[in-house]
C-alpha cells in the first residue's frame, strides 16, 4: 500500500532528523526509536497484497486456494523479531546514557567532546 | 551554523534516494516463489494454522535462536552497566486501589500470556508477545509493592534451562530427522487442535518462558533500587 | 479504500506527534508522544494484514520501551537529586 511506504519513509527521515539535529542524549534514542517505526511500517508495507486477508489458515480461509487468499508472511516474521531486538537495543542505549551522565552530570551531547574532530 | 547546514544537506540526500524508491515501486500482485512455497507448507508438512509462526519457528529457527541469543547478549550488558546500589532512599508506597488490583490482575495477566505462547500456532500471538505479557505482569508486581525484590536465582534457572532445551530440541531434530529444528519429531497431530504441529508449541512456549524472564531482569535493574 | 483514508488521517497524527516529540522541552512529554506513535503504528500494522507485528508492536512498542525511557528519565533525575 504507497500511503503506508510513504509514511514509513517520512518517519524514517523525521527519527534520522531527530538524531542529528538534537542535542539531549534522552532526544536522541527517541529519535532513533521513531526511525526504527518507520522502518517497520516500510518492510510491512511491502508485504501487503490488496484485497487479501493475514496469513492464519483458520476456517476464514479456503485452505486449498490460501495462496490467492493471503499476505506474504515473510515480512511479518522479519519485523516481528525486528522490533524485539529494537527493545533490547533502545534498553542497552538508555543504559549506556544513564552511565554516561553518573561521570559528567550532563545530557548534552555537547559536553561529550574527546572524539570531536 | 555550519552543523545545521550540514544537517539540511544530509536530509536532502537522503530524501534524494529515498524518493526513488517510492516512486518507483511497484507492488506484486503475487506472492513470491518463496512466500507460496511457506504457505503451502505449512499445511501440508507442519500443521500449523499460522504460517507467520511457522516461518519463524521451523522455516527460520536458526534466526530466531541468534536472535533470542543477541536479546540474552543485550540483557547482560545492561546487567553490567547498571549496577545495583544498595542505597536506602525513601519511596513513595503505591497507592491502595494499585496494591489491591495487582493482587488480583497478576495471575490473570500471566494466565493471558501463556495462553498466546501456547496457541502461537493457532492464533495471531506467540513466544515473544506472551513473553512480553508477563514481563508486564511482573511491571505490574514492581510498581505496587516498592520493596519488592525479585528472587534472580529462579530467573536465571528458567532463562538458561529454556534456552539449552530449546538447543537440544534443535539436535534432537538433527539427529532423529533431516535437519536442525525440524518439528516433526513428534507426531504432528490434527489440524486446528492444541496439540498439534509437531514442536512449534513447546519450542515458542520455551521463547516466552526465555523472553519473558529476560526482560522482567531488564525492567528489574532498569528501575534500580 | 476506507483502509486508505484510516491509514492517510493516523499518518498524519503520527508524523505531527513525531516532530512535537522532537521539539518538547518537557522529556516526559516528548518520551509519552514517542509511545503513542508506536500505538497507533499498531493499528497501521492491523490494516497492512500482518496481526502478529500488530501486537507485537502494541506490547511492546508502546508499553515496555515507554516504561524503560520512563525508568532511564526517573534515574537520571535521581542521580540529580542525590549530589
Amino acid at each position: 500500500m504507497i500511503v503506508a511506504l510513504i509514511l514509513g519513509f517520512a518517519l524514517l527521515l523525521i527519527g534520522i532528523y531527530g538524531m542529528l539535529s538534537q542535542k539531549n542524549l534522552i532526544k536522541i534514542v527517541i529519535g532513533f526509536s521513531i526511525a526504527d517505526t518507520g522502518t517497520h511500517i516500510i518492510i510491512v508495507s511491502i508485504g501487503y497484497l490488496r484485497n487479501r486477508t493475514a496469513p492464519i489458515l483458520n476456517s476464514a480461509v479456503d485452505i486449498s486456494k490460501a495462496v490467492q487468499q493471503v499476505v506474504d508472511p515473510i515480512p511479518s516474521a522479519l519485523v516481528l523479531t525486528a522490533i524485539v531486538i529494537g527493545l533490547a537495543v533502545t534498553a542497552l542505549m538508555l543504559s549506556f546514557v544513564v552511565e554516561l551522565y553518573k561521570k559528567r552530570q550532563s545530557l548534552s551531547i555537547d559536553d561529550y567532546q574527546e572524539l570531536k574532530w | 551554523m555550519i552543523k545545521k547546514i550540514l544537517i539540511i544537506f544530509a536530509m536532502l540526500g537522503l530524501f534524494i534516494v529515498f524518493l526513488p524508491l517510492i516512486t518507483n515501486f511497484e507492488f506484486s500482485q503475487n506472492l513470491s516463489e518463496l512466500a507460496s512455497k511457506y504457505v503451502r507448507g505449512s499445511v501440508d508438512e507442519l500443521n500449523s494454522q499460522n504460517v507467520v509462526t511457522s516461518v519463524i519457528v521451523t522455516y527460520r529457527g536458526l534466526d530466531t535462536l541468534g536472535e533470542v541469543t543477541v536479546l540474552f547478549l543485550a540483557t547482560a550488558g545492561i546487567g553490567f552497566l547498571l549496577k545495583k546500589k544498595n542505597k536506602k532512599s525513601k519511596k513513595r508506597v503505591a497507592s491502595e486501589i494499585l496494591q489491591t488490583a495487582s493482587s488480583f490482575l497478576v495471575a490473570l495477566i500471566v494466565l493471558l500470556g501463556v495462553y498466546i505462547f501456547t496457541h502461537g500456532h493457532l492464533t495471531p500471538g506467540g513466544g515473544f508477545q506472551g513473553g512480553v505479557i508477563i514481563a508486564t505482569a511482573f511491571l505490574l508486581l514492581l510498581l505496587s509493592d516498592v520493596n519488592m525484590k525479585f528472587n534472580h536465582t529462579i530467573l536465571q534457572v528458567v532463562e538458561s534451562f529454556s534456552g539449552a532445551f530449546y538447543v537440544v530440541i534443535g539436535i534432537i531434530g538433527l539427529v532423529l530427522t533431516v535437519g536442525f529444528l525440524n518439528s516433526k519429531i513428534i507426531p504432528l497431530g490434527e489440524y486446528g487442535t492444541l496439540f498439534s504441529a509437531g514442536t512449534i508449541p513447546i519450542i515458542y512456549s520455551l521463547i516466552g518462558l526465555k523472553v519473558g524472564s529476560e526482560l522482567t531482569n531488564i525492567l528489574d535493574t532498569m528501575r534500580g533500587e | 479504500m476506507i483502509s486508505v483514508t484510516i491509514i492517510i488521517v493516523l499518518g498524519i497524527i503520527m508524523i505531527v506527534a513525531g516532530i512535537v516529540a522532537l521539539h518538547l522541552k518537557n522529556l516526559l512529554a516528548a518520551i509519552i508522544t514517542a509511545g503513542a506513535i508506536s500505538l497507533l503504528a499498531s493499528v497501521i500494522y492491523l490494516i497492512l494484514g500482518s496481526p502478529d507485528v500488530a501486537m507485537t508492536e502494541a506490547s511492546i512498542g508502546s508499553g515496555l520501551t515507554t516504561i524503560i525511557f520512563l525508568y532511564a528519565l526517573n534515574r537520571v533525575r535521581k542521580e540529580n537529586k542525590d549530589d
